[in-house]
């Protein structure tokens, strides 16, 4: 697979992707240019470790992700730990007098209570925040890899298929790109059954979604992939499409598809802390960071730490996330990495 | 041109459509009876039977789409046993909650929206483009950093953190602000004014950063160009090079994504409307999923859907009015 990371097709581009294109370029002028002594050969995987390395933004992000996905997989050990449980109320700890705010400094910090109390209920906020991460990262870790799963089978066949094929479903990518995703999603999550268990709910809203820039890439990198030598040769070889797809094109389009996860994780991160703010998402007492923000918004002076704990994880985790994957874009191909970032699709308000 | 913009138009509409079947697959999907949830709790079945006649529910599915469809298009009538009530076009159907049209629901709520969207536009277009602007200009200077490390900072940054942010430090610290509560503008434009000021400024810094990448990004390929180099080469003043050449450059992918997001917007800024209470389309939607009602919710996802579509064409046809290459490709 080695110089295939290089190869990247001209797709189809429509007006608003070359704006998003123009708005994106940016990134690539402003990250610096990879050390001149890299090899010429952009994929191959000691090449872009190494490239990583040698940032120390993407080795501090790195470092920083890292710990939050062992703090989240070792959360109900920590919480035991601390003696703590996320679901268990305290009501001797907050002053039911003062509206609940917590009893003592800093929310109520003290050697049981890490970091203080949950305003009004008195639950553990240590022990809240890392079930907070579990289920923030699942969510996200969840949808991203549905997204890719539909958006490299429809990307694949659309741009193995015909004419007719390849055009139907480059259509109905458009039509996905083209839909809001928060609207959509929250309107999905006032149809489906109050006990469907709503991190998958989240999970397949989002990645169903979501798929559309994913599809765009994978079609177009099968486009530019298809015409070159070695899968010439390996269909005269008499393999079949399938075979071809699976044996041939499928490790070429690893690289372009692990850097455009690292541009949906994040992404879905925000989405899924976004449905939860809305009241949406995740729901209580399943503690998510979105939700204790909604909450927080009552306790800003009596409570600060109620608000910027949470929010000061979200933004770390997001940051962390864009940047690592900005660096991976970068050390992957650093010449083609501001093209890939043409899917991208920002969810904002 | 003309053929571009019927061929974006076309696509428009087939996305339309797509969403319209998507839409009503949702109501048709969605679990529990509607006239159960139309009606109410304490309805005894011969009235929910009745609520079923009156929306149609008995028919079969293509057909209500058909309706559906007939309603947006040319409005429908509903009759209440008593007499026919009269939905005109486009109907989006009745809140099963209050009885009222879905249509007068969102034109209600549509002022509150607009007004958002605007003013931060306002904001974004004076805070973004001036820093991408200054970025591109002082290249290698401390303003150059500056912009750079703080859009890549914000990039990413969910826009509700960043508003519970601004509450935090503007209302309950410096209490520099009343915590805002909506004023519509044709009961007091000043109170308005005020208490719309922070989320136009939430709304329009959370997507300054964007603009301000593009707009170095934009002015910095346009210096760039074998024209501008031949200008300086004649002896153009920087100043005017700058303003008259470099800018006509900058400025197209600024409209047209300008465009998109007003459009983006005007489909309900969700987030920001919920953060700060205002009755917007996006509030109206996430009350509309509280209680489940449902046309309100489907009626209001199509107009936001539509909204984004038609910004999307609007902002093609601005991007090709202003750079002609476009079309030809």
């Amino acid at each position: 697979m080695s110089g295939l990371g290089r190869v990247s097709g001209p797709g189809r581009v429509s007006g608003l992707g070359r704006v998003s294109g123009t708005l994106t370029r940016p990134a690539a002028g402003a990250a610096q240019t990879p050390p001149a002594a890299g090899p010429p050969v952009p994929s191959s995987p000691a090449g872009v470790l190494r490239r990583l390395r040698s940032r120390p933004s993407a080795v501090l992000s790195a470092g920083v992700l890292a710990v939050l996905v062992l703090l989240a997989l070792a959360a109900p050990l920590l919480t035991a730990l601390a003696g703590q449980d996320p679901y268990a109320y305290h009501d001797e700890l907050v002053d039911s007098a003062r509206g609940g705010v917590p009893i003592g400094s800093f929310g109520g910090v003290s050697a049981d209570h890490w970091l203080g109390v949950e305003p009004g209920t008195g639950r553990d906020l240590f022990a809240r925040l890392l079930y907070g991460a579990r289920i923030s990262l699942l969510v996200a870790v969840g949808a991203t890899l549905v997204q890719l799963a539909i958006g490299v089978a429809v990307g694949l066949a659309a741009g193995l298929g015909n004419r007719f094929t390849d055009h139907l479903l480059s259509r109905v990518t458009d039509v996905m790109t083209a839909l809001p995703m928060l609207v959509l999603g929250i309107a999905l999550t006032a149809v489906v059954p109050a006990d469907f268990p709503r991190p998958l709910l989240l999970i397949l809203v989002i990645g169903v979604l979501g798929w559309g820039g994913a599809s765009r890439i994978v079609r177009a990198q099968t486009l530019t992939l298809k015409r070159l030598d070695f899968v010439a040769a390996a269909r005269l070889g008499g393999n079949g499409p399938w075979r071809v797809a699976r044996r041939e094109l499928l490790p070429s389009l690893a690289a372009p598809v692990i850097t455009y996860a690292a541009i949906l994780l994040p992404a879905n991160i925000v989405v899924e802390a976004s449905l939860s703010f809305l009241g949406v998402g995740v729901k209580p007492p399943t503690p998510s960071w979105g939700q204790m923000l909604s909450n927080a918004q009552t306790w800003f002076r009596a409570d600060p730490l109620y608000v910027l704990l949470p929010a000061g994880l979200l933004l770390v985790t997001v940051l962390a996330f864009t940047v690592l994957g900005d660096a991976v874009r970068t050390a992957l191909d650093p010449r083609e990495a501001s093209r890939l970032r043409v899917g991208t699709r920002k969810e904002d308000s | 041109m003309i053929r571009f913009t019927l061929q974006r138009l076309g696509g428009a509409v087939l996305v339309l459509l797509a969403l319209s079947v998507l839409v009503f697959g949702l109501i048709w999907l969605a679990p529990g009876d509607p006239a159960k949830l139309a009606c109410g709790d304490r309805c005894s079945p011969a009235q929910i039977a009745q609520v079923r006649e009156r929306l149609g529910l008995n028919d079969a599915v293509l057909t209500r789409y058909a309706d559906f469809v007939r309603g947006i298009v040319a409005g429908r009538d509903y009759s209440t046993g008593t007499g026919v009530l009269r939905c005109d076009a486009p109907c989006l159907g009745l809140s099963y909650r209050s009885d009222r049209q879905v249509t007068e629901v969102i034109l209600e709520r549509l002022p509150a929206t607009a007004s958002l969207a605007l003013g931060a536009m306002v904001i974004w277009l004076a805070v973004g483009v001036g820093a991408g602007l200054l970025s591109a200009l002082r290249r290698g200077g401390v303003t150059e950093r500056a912009v750079t490390v703080l859009t890549l900072a914000a990039t990413g940054v969910p826009v509700f953190i960043l508003g519970l942010l601004l509450l935090m430090i503007v209302c309950a610290y410096l209490r520099w602000l009343p915590f805002p509560s909506y004023v519509p503008l044709s009961q007091d434009p000043e109170q308005w004014a005020w208490n719309m000021l922070l989320p136009w400024l939430t709304l329009g810094l959370f997507e300054s950063a964007k603009y301000a990448r593009l707009t170095r990004a934009s002015t910095l390929e346009t210096l760039a160009e074998d024209h501008i180099r031949t200008f300086r080469a004649y002896g153009v003043g920087e100043r005017a090079i700058v303003g008259r050449h470099a800018l006509r450059g900058a400025v197209p992918p600024v409209i047209a994504l300008s465009a998109l997001d007003v459009g983006t917007m005007f489909g309900g800024a969700v987030l920001t409307e919920s953060l700060f209470g205002i009755p917007g389309l996006g509030k109206t939607l996430i009350d509309g999923v509280r209680v489940i009602d449902l046309p309100v919710v489907t009626g209001v996802v199509l107009v936001m859907g539509a909204a984004v579509v038609l910004a999307n064409v609007v902002a093609d046809l601005l991007y090709a009015a202003a750079d002609r290459r476009v079309v030809l490709s």
